[in-house]
């Protein structure tokens, strides 16, 4: 062993010394061998997308029950009028039970014809789909009792692709997975190493600080692009979920997004040493984030005083940019807003946690 | 004493640090040549870590000089951290890395240095080099941690309590690979509050308490200091304040008498007279002994005489 010892070995100049390469390549291993990082990143967007996809498929047009309560002879002419009308399924119930199916929910609506020739509705007027069945009951009674229209009307029926709350929801889902893994891929990282004295450690080193920052930003970038691209194709596969822009925008959005919430991770994790702290500072800057910038639902949703606010979140931003590439084919110049606000939260979100960042 | 310094390695000149309630640094002045192994030997909180930290450049001293190879941190911050060799007393490497792993991310920032398989097989982790971190022992992450620190083949080695928290075994492995890398002419600075360890690996040894050095030299030299080669300690079997100090102190061959815990301990310069006579003693006043040990003078001895307290006081 002492002979070993002696043995200085000149400078290798080969790629294993490469202190940016091995950085990164550090980076991807650690990751890697961290499963559960692994299913929040891939798996976790695509069962949201597969739950979503499910829950709001686009179906038949719904079939509204209602009910006919018994007990008059017009009863019976009542429900077969009404059962004309495809979009209805009709039961003749007891005038009990058919209270019963109402205060449940199973139907819409109560129908009770007297002998005298009228008709006596029941129905929640706060349900869209019991004023639905007001309407189309009626007119079918109506119709039964030998009303003509004087107007004729045809009807052709659209379902275009694009409208669907699943195509609405993916870009937001993209969205959230690019913020996702800028904010906790650096943040919780960072700080696990500062609290294990390993970041003090590396700045012992010769290590170059912008190489381990950057070691960061590269290593994000190759995790987006795997990510972004398993959900985006998983969800035109499966969905059909539209592109309408070009790939070129899109891998700009991506980019630019990547870029911000990156900064606002590095920003977040800049100073904390606990794995508590940090965690509790990226759901304060995360959670806002998902309820107002439009993952779910759209964030016009909210009142116009706050809208201003809204529109400022890189998320908004983000969200409102893949939407628009994705489903109108809304092309850069279109876009100069939102890509103006993600720079800006880029830069400055960099610029400050560079100034405060603590290095050991 | 020892020879004078050919050059020197480290120089410290009235080194201060202040934090808002406690002085850690207070005053220090050190000098460590080329070559040599110097210690700072002192109790937790002494300002032993906080020292080593201004000379690794991790910490910024309030003032004071901190020259390093000849090299200053405030121009040279790029060079020096290629010559130095850093471990930090607690870093955890990370986990799901391995062994050959983590000593190649350490080597590619040295310009130049020693080969990843030749550190490896240095700090005897053959085996394990295909191993998680996390699944180390405590003595084997502390060489790997040795391993990162001399992967650059530096010039200067700074270790900051090497072996505290390892079992004997793990230990003595630390000290042998220490010790080898002594022999290549390097210089160490190692901080340790176990006074076994200054004496078997330090040329030289700095006693630092409440950020000063109150002894230095080599270990030989500072036990020689005590004036006393054995240390006696007994127990009465009764009532302690039944032996008379001043009886104590009279006898042959005693230099210091302390008050312990139990009983009373002797400083000692010749135990085969002093013995001999404490027995007489006790027995003509009818004392029975519950407990009587000897041991050498040790620098842990140095430390109590100097400050009246344990260098552990764990």
């Amino acid at each position: 062993m002492s002979e070993a010892i002696r043995v200085t070995t000149p400078a290798a100049t080969d790629s294993t010394y490469n202190s940016l390469w091995q950085l990164v390549t550090v980076r991807f291993k650690e990751y890697a061998r961290e499963p559960e990082a692994l299913f929040w990143s891939f798996g976790f967007p695509i069962l949201l997308a597969i739950g979503l996809g499910i829950a709001f498929r686009s179906k038949p047009p719904d079939i509204i029950h209602v009910a006919v309560a018994a007990g008059s002879p017009e009863a019976a002419k009542l429900a077969d009028a009404v059962k004309r009308d495809s979009a209805l399924a009709v039961e003749v119930l007891s005038p009990d039970s058919a209270m019963v199916a109402l205060r449940t929910g199973r139907v819409a609506l109560v129908a009770t014809p007297d002998t005298g020739g009228a008709v006596h509705y029941q129905y929640d007027d706060t349900r869209p789909e019991a004023r639905t069945a007001r309407l189309i009951v009626n007119d079918a009674a109506q119709r039964g009792a030998g009303r003509t229209d004087p107007v004729r009307v045809s009807d052709s029926k659209v379902r275009e692709r694009g409208s669907r709350y699943i195509d609405f929801v993916v870009p937001g889902l993209l969205g959230m997975t690019i913020m996702g893994g800028g904010i906790w891929g650096l943040g919780y990282s960072i700080v696990d190493q500062r609290r294990k004295n390993l970041l003090k450690r590396l700045v012992a080193t010769p290590m170059s600080r912008a190489e381990y920052l950057g070691s960061y930003v590269i290593s994000r970038l190759v995790m987006l692009t795997i990510e972004v691209g398993v959900l985006l194709g998983f969800t035109i596969f499966l969905f059909d979920v539209p592109m309408r822009g070009n790939w070129g925008v899109m891998a700009t959005i991506i980019v630019i997004s990547a870029l911000a919430f990156g900064g606002l991770g590095l920003l977040i994790a800049s100073r904390s040493r606990t794995i508590e702290g940090v965690s509790g500072m990226m759901n304060l800057a995360m959670l806002p984030m998902w309820v107002l910038s439009g993952v779910f639902f759209s964030s016009e949703n909210f009142p116009r005083a706050v809208q201003p606010i809204i529109k400022a979140l890189p998320l908004t931003a983000a969200n409102d940019a893949l939407r628009a590439t994705m489903l109108r084919g809304v092309g850069l110049s279109g876009l100069g807003l939102e890509l103006g606000i993600l720079v800006a939260w880029g830069v400055v979100c960099f610029g400050i946690a560079l100034k405060i960042f603590r290095w050991r | 004493m020892t020879s004078p310094p050919t050059a020197t390695a480290l120089a410290v000149r009235d080194l201060r640090k202040y934090y808002a309630d406690v002085r850690a640094v207070d005053g220090l002045n050190l000098s460590v040549a080329a070559g040599e192994c110097f210690g700072l030997l002192g109790p937790n909180g002494a300002g032993k870590t906080t020292t080593i930290e201004i000379c690794e450049g991790l910490t910024t001293a309030d003032s004071g000089d901190v020259e390093l190879l000849g090299l200053r941190w405030d121009n040279d911050n790029n060079q020096l951290r290629q010559r130095l060799g850093i471990q930090l007393q607690e870093t955890q490497l990370a986990d799901k890395l391995t062994v050959e792993e983590t000593v190649r991310l350490f080597r590619s920032f040295y310009d130049r240095g020693r080969t990843v398989d030749e550190v490896i097989r240095l700090v005897q982790l053959d085996e394990k080099r295909g191993s998680r971190v996390g699944k180390l022992s405590g003595g084997q992450k502390q060489r790997l941690a040795l391993a990162c620190a001399i992967v650059g083949d530096p010039d200067l080695l700074f270790l900051d309590e090497p072996t505290t928290g390892l079992d004997p075994q793990s230990r003595r492995q630390l000290w042998d690979l220490i010790t080898e890398f002594k022999a290549l002419g390097r210089t160490i600075l190692l901080t340790t509050h176990y006074m076994d360890e200054a004496e078997i690996l330090c040329d030289r040894v700095a006693i630092v308490d409440h950020g000063k050095v109150i002894a230095l030299g080599t270990p030989r030299e500072l036990i020689a200091s005590l004036g006393a080669e054995h240390v006696v300690e007994f127990a009465p079997a009764g009532e302690t304040s039944s032996v008379d100090e001043v009886e104590l102190r009279a006898l042959d061959g005693v230099i210091a008498v302390r008050r312990v815990a139990a009983g009373y301990e002797l400083q000692v310069a010749a135990l085969h007279r002093t013995v001999p006579a404490l027995l007489a003693l006790l027995t003509r006043r009818s004392i029975e002994l519950a407990q009587l040990t000897t041991h050498s003078a040790t620098l842990e001895d140095v430390f109590v005489s100097l400050t009246g307290r344990q260098l552990r006081n764990e």
